[in-house]
């Protein structure tokens, strides 16, 4: 696992991906920072983590797209999947890797609050719950996408579904106002990302929703070793 | 040290290997040889984990490549038909990658010590700092080659290895191959019967996704160069020459061949399996006054071996009834 992760983060910093991804987001948090913060005249950064949700939705299928897709097709998985390394290992790695760069993307909103705490109070619960909310939400979100990324050879195709599911995880919201079932109001506000996302921009550390994201994370964690084992009985 | 039983693989409704069954000594270079779709990839790839079997065993160093891959994984270097590469590293990085997942040797000093006697048997020590994606097709394959010798590896399976490289880089690496035979099994597919000659000590020979044949490869050619078939040149009238040979009691079919020599005709003779027609044809020829100019065989193509040996059983299937 620890070679792949290398190897990973390697190609993150080796191509201009990795780089693009970082300065992207730190940007929009800048923007952001800019326009609510200094612009407003406030230490309060909830607003500029709420904007950072809608960033990352589209930042990481962009992160993950060509993690699996790209080495099915060059066929560079031959050498992963005929070493002595087992294919959670394999998924694992890759997954890693694209945490590390997400949390040296997201690592901005803090940089942010560090230069604010410079001059002013900063209220460092809400700063620290809203940060373990995207981080949490980059985990889920990473695992989805990196399984997306598992099913198709084409980098594109896997950042098109990727951001599809993206913006079905926010408009799912939408919908439970639509639905006239109460079940189906439950249901799709339990799967709502950004319903799991609020008490965290409130600095509240909400253990329900982080054992959720948690959860979906190693769920499809699971399902991209699945598909890269159902390969090699296909 | 290999140990293949009752192989089948099936894609949807194509059945690509269908019961194969063989076993490797240490030591053996063993040449999987057949024409395109034969099923050599497809049983080099259940050999390395890469696909499962639809049913039968691999047993590797006595692991089952099922139950324990990795264990199975660790006693293999494996050079896949086309070699595919990292574009964005470098020679050394990609054999320290290489090194890294198969967690040999652990040992900085070590690790450069292995890695440069490999470069160094392949052939690549000065163009470690170059990026792969740069080199040529034949330094890619040397760069393939060395990949599959990281760990020394009790078996090396390597498929198809010369393709696409030019007749010195061919020769190269069959010599490397023959090299690397004194310290690990190896299994090398081809469909070039004169490579598999050139490498191996036994050839298993692969048709329509069955073995049908199973030797060394000069007892092979030796079976398959019989004297029952002739390819000759006769000076005289095509249906004179004809006459004489079909009246001969050992000869099966005459068929003629397209004229290559003014004055003169090309015949394909073919007797039963087992007899050898040479004299007969001779004097037959001498008696009916008209001359033997000239007999050939020419290298055996692969084309050849395999209608001999499908051929050979469909004859003897014949004969026997």
């Amino acid at each position: 696992m620890k070679a792949i992760f290398k190897r990973e983060l390697r190609a993150y910093f080796h191509s201009p991906l990795g780089y693009v991804i970082i300065a992207v987001a730190y940007f929009f948090t800048n923007y952001y920072y800019f326009s609510y913060n200094l612009y407003g005249n406030t230490t309060d950064f909830t607003t500029l983590y709420s904007m950072m949700f809608s960033v990352v939705l589209f930042l990481v299928p962009v992160l993950t797209m060509r993690l699996m897709s790209e080495e099915k097709r060059a066929k560079t998985d031959q050498l992963l999947l005929t070493a002595p390394v087992s294919r959670t290992a394999i998924v694992l790695g890759k997954y890693c890797s694209a945490v590390v760069v997400y949390l040296v993307a997201i690592s901005a909103t803090l940089l942010d609050a560090v230069i604010t705490s410079f001059v002013a109070i900063v209220d460092w619960p809400s700063v620290l719950g809203n940060f373990l909310g995207i981080f949490l939400l980059g985990l889920a979100l990473i695992a989805i996408c990196l399984f997306l990324s598992s099913i198709t050879e084409s980098q594109v195709i896997a950042a098109v579904m990727g951001f599809a599911v993206s913006l079905f995880l926010v408009l799912i919201d939408a919908i439970s106002y639509v639905v006239s079932s109460a079940f189906w109001q439950t249901f799709f506000a339990y799967l709502s990302f950004n319903t799991r996302y609020e008490p965290f921009t409130l600095g509240i550390v909400d253990l329900p929703s982080a054992v959720f994201f948690v959860s979906v994370a190693a769920l499809f964690i699971a399902f991209s070793v699945v598909t890269l084992e159902r390969r090699r009985w296909s | 040290m290999i140990q293949v039983t009752n192989l089948v693989k099936r894609y949807g409704e194509k059945e690509a290997l269908k019961g194969i069954s063989f076993s490797v000594d240490p030591g053996e270079i063993v040449g999987l040889l057949g024409l395109n779709s034969a099923g050599k990839s497809t049983t080099m790839n259940i050999l390395t984990g890469y696909i499962s079997s639809t049913s039968g065993t691999v047993s590797i160093d006595g692991h089952d490549i099922v139950k324990d891959p990795t264990a199975c994984k660790r006693v293999i270097g494996y050079m896949p038909e086309q070699f595919s590469f990292y574009p964005d590293m470098r020679v050394s990085e990609y054999l320290n990658f290489v090194c890294d997942l198969k967690g040999f040797p652990p040992d900085p000093e070590k690790r450069k010590k292995h890695l440069d006697g490999i470069c160094s048997r392949v052939g690549i020590s000065k163009m470690t700092g170059r990026m792969i994606r740069n080199l040529s097709k034949g330094y890619r394959q040397r760069v393939g080659f060395a990949q599959a010798l990281v760990g020394n590896p009790k078996v090396l399976i390597l498929d198809e290895p010369t393709v696409g490289l030019d007749p010195s880089q061919i020769i190269e690496i069959r010599q490397l191959i023959k090299d690397s035979g004194k310290s690990s099994t190896v299994i090398v597919s081809s469909h070039i019967l004169s490579e598999i000659q050139a490498i191996c000590s036994r050839v298993i020979v692969i048709h329509e996704g069955r073995i049908i044949a199973d030797g060394a490869p000069d007892r092979l050619m030796q079976d398959i160069q019989t004297n029952h078939r002739l390819a000759i040149r006769v000076q005289g009238a095509q249906k004179e020459i004809e006459a004489v040979l079909s009246n001969l009691p050992k000869v099966r079919s005459v068929k003629a061949l397209p004229q290559r020599e003014l004055g003169t005709q090309d015949f394909l003779v073919e007797g039963k399996i087992g007899s050898d027609i040479r004299a007969d044809v001779f004097y037959a020829l001498a008696k009916a006054n008209l001359p033997l100019l000239h007999t050939y065989g020419g290298e055996l193509s692969l084309e050849d071996v395999f209608l001999h040996l499908t051929g050979d059983k469909q004859n003897a299937r014949e004969e026997a009834r």
